[in-house]
């Protein structure tokens, strides 16, 4: 059996035919998978990996101008609120400078109307103290026209008249 | 007889897993003359084919009266010896066993120093039962679907039908395998080998050149990967920027595989220059593996489990490594740096050793596993014939099935793992030589 082992053991006989054929259509295997298959799968293979790549870069980037842009429309949406909490100040501001001024017109104005009215009664009184002057000028020649007209029947009528008319004038 | 061929039925009937990886040659212990007796009787029970009576015409052509070779001069051992059956089935052949006493014939490519060039089919031999021929041409003569020479230079030259092949001992007690012709019995011998007799082959009078079974597989690997793999190229091609879909999503997780986990981790930035012989070696081996695991044809060829075929397979990584070896790889094989003189000198030859074992142990370890899985597998099926008592006991042979089916079931499990565990480790530590030999310095 010992030598029948060896006798019959052909697969571990390097035998040159298969040795031959084996090298032969692993080197044509070779070059040929290499040049139609593997090189062009693997190239394939690169290229994929690449626009994977360049996709995943670009929603990337995409991402980042969309967070971008996001920020940027809070501050402008800040900067608008702001805008108007100034606006609506300025208004407010201008509504009370308003009014204000507006009292103060009406204020002077009034004061105008008073001191209108002041002069125009001190004219009045001025007036009326010239009118009453004149009347009590009036007055006095009336008496004295009716003085004159009774003409003296005594002394004691005379005085007691006077006094009278005197009387009468105060009464006024 | 009539027993084996019966529990042969029963295995075909039991378990169409087990397939050709047996068949046959279960009755290689019996010798020619047994098979002149009983061609007849075990044509009609079986196969009933024409094939055999031609066989036996031929056999009978030889005149019985004259000598005494009867091919039966004794045999080392009666009954079912599996070491031998397991042996007939890794080992290469020149004919394609399909089933039975069917062969398909392959091109056989003889070359003689003594007579020169043969080229013929394998069916010029008259192939009958058990692969063996009836005729002997220019001395060739076909033994169980390989082809053998005759010794003898007197035997004559041309068609000549022979009357039996069986075997001889010698004194030592060794077999030979023999021819009858004429009445006298001629020596065979095998094809030239290349390992000086160690392996107990040899430089004989002829070498073959065939598309033997191996060689067939291997071009039928060929044409299947390379008709696979064009057709991946060409769908990346026409659906670029698409999803990978059918035989291009069936090999895109593979091909990344061999790129992320092999290359890129050994061969870094290089990658993509070895990247086409990994995936070579890798899909070439894997490919021979799985075909070898069909129990039927076109499968069962042993290829990767043949060790001149690993030999070329090493000897590919072997020049692809140092043929990219850099200054800084060929300067630590041959004078380490940063060790004293004398430890150089031990370094130096380890090194250099190293670049043979390297390639070496590749080159062995994919032998060795796929050879060890088909032996285990066959032996597993031969536990029939060992229980059966050759056919002799119907239980014993129940036993056998019992005990084979569910353990060779459980070994083509493992054999399919080991089929993608070897081409993925030859082409890890391919990865890891042509890396370690690219490897710059950074010191």
């Amino acid at each position: 059996m010992q030598s029948l082992f060896l006798a019959d053991f052909t697969v571990i006989r390097p035998e040159p035919g298969l040795i031959f054929w084996t090298t032969v259509i692993f080197a044509i295997f070779w070059f040929l998978m290499s040049k139609l298959a593997f090189k062009p799968i693997a190239k394939a293979l690169k290229e994929r990996e690449n626009d994977i790549q360049g996709s995943l870069d670009e929603a990337k980037k995409a991402r980042e101008e969309m967070a971008n842009l996001k920020s940027e429309n809070e501050a402008l949406l800040a900067q608008a609120q702001e805008e108007r909490s100034n606006i609506l100040k300025e208004a407010k501001a201008a509504k009370e400078s308003i009014i204000n001024e507006a009292k103060n017109k009406a204020k002077e104005e009034a004061k105008k109307i008073v001191t209108n009215a002041k002069a125009e009664i001190e004219n009045q009184k001025k007036a009326a103290i010239i009118d009453l002057k004149n009347q009590i000028g009036n007055f006095a020649l009336e008496i004295a026209e009716k003085v004159i007209d009774r003409e003296l029947k005594s002394q004691s009528e005379h005085e007691q008249y006077v006094n009278d008319l005197v009387k009468d004038l105060d009464l006024n | 007889m009539r027993n084996i061929l019966l529990i042969f039925a029963l295995i075909f009937s039991t378990s169409g897993m087990l397939l050709a990886q047996d068949h046959d040659h279960a009755d290689h212990s019996d010798d020619a003359t047994h098979q002149e007796e009983s061609h007849e009787a075990h044509d009609d029970h079986e196969h009933g084919t024409a094939a055999h009576d031609e066989h036996s015409d031929h056999a009978e052509h030889g005149d019985h009266e004259h000598g005494h070779c009867f091919c039966d001069s004794g045999h080392a051992e009666e009954g079912f010896i599996v070491s031998e059956t397991a042996f007939h089935h890794i080992g290469d052949a020149n004919a394609f066993h399909v089933w039975g006493d069917l062969y398909i014939p392959l091109p056989c490519i003889l070359y003689a120093p003594d007579h020169g060039w043969n080229v013929m089919m394998a069916s010029k031999f008259d192939m009958g039962g058990h692969g063996n021929g009836a005729l002997a041409i220019d001395r060739y003569v076909i033994v169980h679907g390989g082809v053998m020479r005759i010794e003898d230079e007197s035997f004559p030259m041309g068609e000549v039908a022979i009357e039996c092949i069986g075997h001889e001992i010698d004194e030592e007690g060794s077999e030979h395998p023999i021819v009858g012709y004429n009445g006298n019995c001629y020596q065979l011998e095998s094809k030239s080998t290349l390992d000086q007799g160690v392996f107990g082959g040899g430089i004989t009078s002829y070498y073959d050149f065939s598309i033997t079974k191996n060689v067939f597989t291997m071009l039928l690997v060929f044409v299947l990967l390379l008709w696979m793999f064009t057709s991946v190229a060409k769908a990346y091609k026409k659906r670029r920027g698409q999803a990978p879909r059918g035989m291009q999503g069936l090999m895109e997780p593979v091909i990344l595989f061999i790129q992320d986990e092999v290359a890129k981790p050994f061969l870094g930035a290089k990658y993509g220059r070895y990247l086409p012989f990994l995936l070579s070696i890798f899909f070439f081996i894997l490919g021979l593996n799985l075909i070898g695991q069909v129990p039927f044809f076109p499968g069962s060829a042993n290829v990767t489990g043949n060790l001149g075929v690993t030999f070329v397979l090493a000897l590919f990584t072997f020049f692809v490594v140092n043929f990219s070896g850099n200054k800084h790889y060929w300067e630590h094989v041959f004078w380490m740096p940063g060790v004293p003189a004398w430890v150089k000198t031990i370094l130096t030859p380890v090194e250099f050793l190293g670049l043979f074992i390297k390639p070496f142990t590749l080159m062995l370890r994919l032998f060795a596993n796929i050879t060890a899985g088909h032996i285990v597998i066959i032996s597993f099926v031969g536990l029939i014939f060992i229980f059966g008592n050759s056919g002799e006991s119907v239980g014993g042979s129940t036993v056998g099935v019992l005990a084979s089916v569910p353990l060779t079931m459980f070994m083509m499990a493992i054999e399919l793992l080991v089929a993608f565990i070897q081409a993925f480790v030859f082409t890890l530590l391919a990865a890891s030589y042509i890396g370690a030999a690219i490897e710059e310095p950074h010191h």
